[in-house]
């Protein structure tokens, strides 16, 4: 256990340090920076699979402003996407490469003119005409494949127990099926690029949660070496996971500062993003469970069939939920897709356990009401002791203690057993409860820390910060580390130039820089105590207020830099070998209370309590932020979210925020959120795991189980809309 | 040439007539505080004041706001420190990636406005009488999406800011 975390600075509500710039005004993002560039706005594909049969441009090419038109005719040259590389992320992203159409809305052509207004009137000119071919769309359970492999290191099938004898010994059973729908990360700041060349040199200022593989995929696209190409992301309007990698924003400013030798902007307009960006492929998912009367859960079978999109290999694993939940006899899951001229099928927020927490957590609930049992004393009897999907142990396991917190301050005794059995006036009220798991993982990643003669810190590092907070707890960790206060501390992101890391994503951020940020806090702890005159373990040196203490020895930090040239140090980390031998999961449970309109079917989410368990808090102000994002996402994702496709196009038929429903501020009641601060000495020096997504997960499904409970309806094609509870 | 007030300032500018308020502000007055979330009136991200009200200024021309009055989220601040609710913003972490925060706070200081004046909104009661209460502060804000979800927060940070205690739900 890490010794020299007192919690000075580590888990204190510290304010974010770049708060003041982001409610001012003043935090630059993506399209943001002051570079005199000219506008290209994007020309889309109106088919899902063919190919180009004529482009005219011409009148585009007259309009007033417009400097350049490009299309697959004159287009500076691209490498198909996706060669380069296997990861989807590195892989090339060449657009306007030939004159193939692999989804709705790929771009055919990129209008640039001198102001937005010209681009944009332009674009409407360019006229295409096309050879079309019938496309694949949609899920077809006849026509798919086991996946290579599902998010978050999942094979596509498991086989742990004998699952026909196990269904066989069930006394009760539930063979159920679902759908969740294709749906949008929406990140509120449109995807944005700015791209310069300076000769071979390409500077790009985007939005991107993951720099490295960023600055790959430019490489493999454009032909040129990785030491040519500069990616800056400093302020990022949210990923969810549609800025992990590159997208058509970047590749068209890059190719078009690259054809005109002049800055180019483009900013992906919320349109087009809801065919151009990533997003949720529609699942559909079969759940088999089977108990014995006493409500021991015997047998589990999860299959889930689903799509992805041309040359880009992701499939998401919903199973994911079922891998570490509960204590069964047999867990076998399968996970089949196709590929579909479908648009960019992604990670978005809580790939897997987002949709499991959902219906697998519902399943449980349907299974535990035909055993008889409390669904919360159904999951508490069967309360596994090794992970059901591998056997292997559990690094940590506090889901019992989540449950019974969480029950408590909610009230669950009070619960109304029977559906549709409490009413306040014309308003059937239900209580619904879920678990929260997710796989807490670790990457590699570095840093470089710079401590001036004048004492004032630098960390350097590519990491982002996508609104979670990296910034401010990287200074908590670097402060606490060094005994140095947050006000002499920058932290320097989110730029290629800097030592690489992976970046945001599948929560591992905090953990990975964080560890990697302590590594290098600790090598530069030893430098100063040896320039300090201490010959001792610096593990036994406290370093606080700017002075090395140890016994009676006491040494300022300022008499030892004040002659030098400053310190540096580096650090890194990787995943270490409890990452192989244990299974990592962040835990929680959810209880929440719902309100249904007998007339009109309205939902009405009342009440959250969340218990979470996420090793240590590195900033409760922070992480009680983190998880109150989730719970919305879980809200808005029970009864809300869902992209309509027009099976003819490939389109979607509501893109944009008014048709496609994010939650807003009344959808979401005052959350009360508590954190069992557990750290994990398994997981990573600092003892974290990952709280990103962690809330997401089976918040919906509490949402699901309460909407049941208050109405006595299962819904089984999410999202639980009020027309189909009527 | 449009001429007109902008945080204080006369501004006079001649732009393509087609030019959206946000528009002019982002790309030409490099006001890139308030921020494009949609350009279709439907996220409220570029939330600014007009004369003192708030509007989406993307479904604002530039050329018609002539002679008129124009705050932004620059034009919030106290001098150089930071304005009350860009205070309470922080405290309460009322954000997390920024991008909808310019728009939530100049929605937020119209909001207190409105309901100090006595304008209803679809949750007040029949009697007319309008306190700042938790569900009145979320259905004036429910028109500025936040995907991060920092909704109970900026609840916080507006009743705060507009002097209500910080009551739950249940209490009201
Ligand atoms: S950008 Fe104006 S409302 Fe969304
Ligand atoms: S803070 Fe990110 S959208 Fe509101």
């Amino acid at each position: 256990m890490n010794d020299i975390i007192k919690g000075k600075w580590i888990g204190k509500p510290l304010d974010r340090v770049d708060g003041p710039l982001k409610v001012s005004g003043a935090a630059t993002y993506a399209a943001e920076h002051d570079i005199d560039a000219a506008i290209g706005f994007i020309v889309e594909a109106t088919i899902a699979k063919g190919t180009i049969a004529s482009i005219e441009t011409a009148n585009a090419e007259a309009a007033k402003g417009v400097i350049a038109v490009l299309t697959y005719e004159n287009a500076p040259k691209m490498a198909p996407w996706g060669d380069g590389a296997d990861d989807r992320f590195e892989q090339s992203h060449g657009v306007l490469v030939d004159g193939t159409i692999r989804h709705y809305g790929q771009p055919v052509a990129l209008v640039i003119a001198e102001t937005l207004e010209q681009a944009r009137h332009a674009a409407s000119l360019v006229a295409v005409t096309y050879d079309e071919q019938a496309p694949a769309l949609g899920v077809d359970r006849a026509d798919s494949e086991l996946a290579e492999g599902l998010d978050g290191g999942f094979e596509p099938t498991n086989r742990r127990g004998d699952f026909d004898r196990a269904w066989a010994e069930s006394d009760l059973t539930v063979d159920l099926n679902y759908t969740t729908p294709h749906m949008i990360p929406a990140a509120m700041e449109p995807h944005s690029a700015i791209a310069e060349w300076d000769g071979e040199r390409l500077t790009v200022r985007n939005s991107l949660q993951v720099i490295a593989s960023g600055v790959a995929c430019l490489a493999n696209t454009f032909g040129i070496d990785e030491e040519n190409i500069r990616v800056l992301s400093p302020y990022i309007g949210g990923g969810f996971g549609s800025k992990l990698g590159q997208h058509y924003d970047t590749i068209l400013a890059a190719a078009g500062a690259k054809k005109l030798n002049r800055p180019v902007k483009v900013v992906q307009t919320r349109r087009n993003l809801f065919h151009a960006g990533p997003h949720r492929a529609r699942i559909e998912q079969r759940i088999r469970l089977g108990a014995t009367r006493d409500g021991t859960l015997k047998a589990v079978n999860f299959e889930t069939w689903s799509t992805q999109a041309i040359g880009y290999f992701y499939t998401e694993g919903p199973m994911a939920s079922a891998a570490s939940a509960y204590r069964c006899d047999a867990l076998h899951w399968t996970g089949k897709t196709r590929q579909a001229n479908e648009t960019l099928n992604d990670s978005m927020r809580a790939p897997g356990e987002a949709l499991g927490g959902v219906t697998f957590e519902a399943a449980i609930d349907e299974l535990a009401e035909k055993v008889g049992m409390d669904p919360l004393e159904f999951r508490l009897k069967n309360e596994p002791t090794e992970d059901p999907a591998s056997g292997k142990p559990f690094a940590t396991r506090d889901l019992v203690e989540c449950m019974k917190r969480g029950a408590d301050e909610f009230g669950w005794a009070d619960r109304p057993k029977e559906p549709r059995s409490r009413r306040e006036g014309r308003k059937l009220i239900g209580y619904g409860m879920a678990s929260a798991i997710r796989g807490n993982m670790m990457q590699e990643g570095s840093c470089r820390i710079d401590l001036s003669a004048g004492g004032h810190l630098t960390v350097k590092m590519d990491m982002t910060d996508i609104g979670t907070g990296t910034y401010t707890i990287l200074t908590q960790i670097a402060a606490e580390a060094l005994g140095l206060h947050p006000d002499d501390i920058t932290v320097d992101l989110a730029d290629s130039d800097n030592p690489a890391t992976a970046g945001s994503g599948g929560s591992f951020g905090a953990g990975t820089s964080g560890s990697a940020l302590w590594n290098a806090c600790i090598a530069l702890r030893e430098k100063l105590a040896r320039a300090g005159g201490f010959n001792i373990d610096p593990d036994e040196i406290d370093f606080d207020e700017g002075t090395m203490q140890a016994g009676d020895r006491a040494v300022a930090l300022a008499d030892v830099l004040k002659d030098s040239d400053g310190f540096s140090a580096e650090g890194s980390i990787k995943p270490g070998e409890e990452h192989e031998d244990y299974v990592q999961n962040s835990y929680g449970a959810h209880f929440c209370e719902v309100a249904v309109d007998m007339d009109s079917c309205e939902i009405e989410v009342r009440r959250f309590v969340s218990v979470f368990s996420a090793g240590r808090i590195l900033n409760r102000k922070t992480a009680h932020s983190q998880c109150l994002g989730g719970l919305v996402w879980g809200i808005g994702g029970a009864i809300r979210e869902e992209l309509w496709m027009d099976e003819r196009t490939g389109g979607y038929v509501n893109r944009d925020l008014a048709e496609y429903h994010v939650a807003v501020n009344r959808d979401v009641p005052k959350c009360d959120i508590i954190f069992l601060e557990n750290p994990d000495p398994k997981s990573n020096p600092i003892g974290t795991k990952g709280i990103g997504e962690l809330a997401l997960c089976g918040a919906g499904g509490a949402v699901v189980n309460a909407i049941y409970n208050a109405t006595g309806k299962r819904v089984y094609d999410l999202p639980v809309t009020l027309d189909k509870l009527l | 040439m449009t001429s007109l007030t902008i945080n204080g300032k006369a501004v006079e500018l001649e732009v393509d007539p087609r030019t959206t308020l946000l528009d002019a502000l982002r790309e030409h007055l490099k006001l890139t505080g308030s921020k494009k979330g949609c350009d279709h009136g439907q996220c409220g991200a570029c939330t600014v004041l007009l004369d003192g009200e708030r509007v989406n200024s993307c479904l604002v021309l530039f050329a018609g706001c002539d002679g008129q009055d124009v705050t932004t989220i620059e034009g919030l601040k106290d001098g150089d420190e930071l304005g009350a609710m860009q205070r309470a913003f922080v405290s309460h972490d009322a954000f997390q990636c920024g991008y909808c925060t310019p728009g939530q706070i100049c929605s937020a200081v119209a909001t207190l406005k409105e309901v100090e004046r006595g304008d209803a909104s679809a949750v007040t009661a029949d009697d007319g009488d309008i306190h700042l209460t938790r569900l009145e502060v979320q259905e004036r804000m429910s028109g500025n999406i936040c995907r991060c979800g920092a909704y109970n927060n900026i609840v916080d940070a507006v009743m705060e800011t507009g002097g209500a205690a910080l009551q739950t739900e249940a209490a009201e």
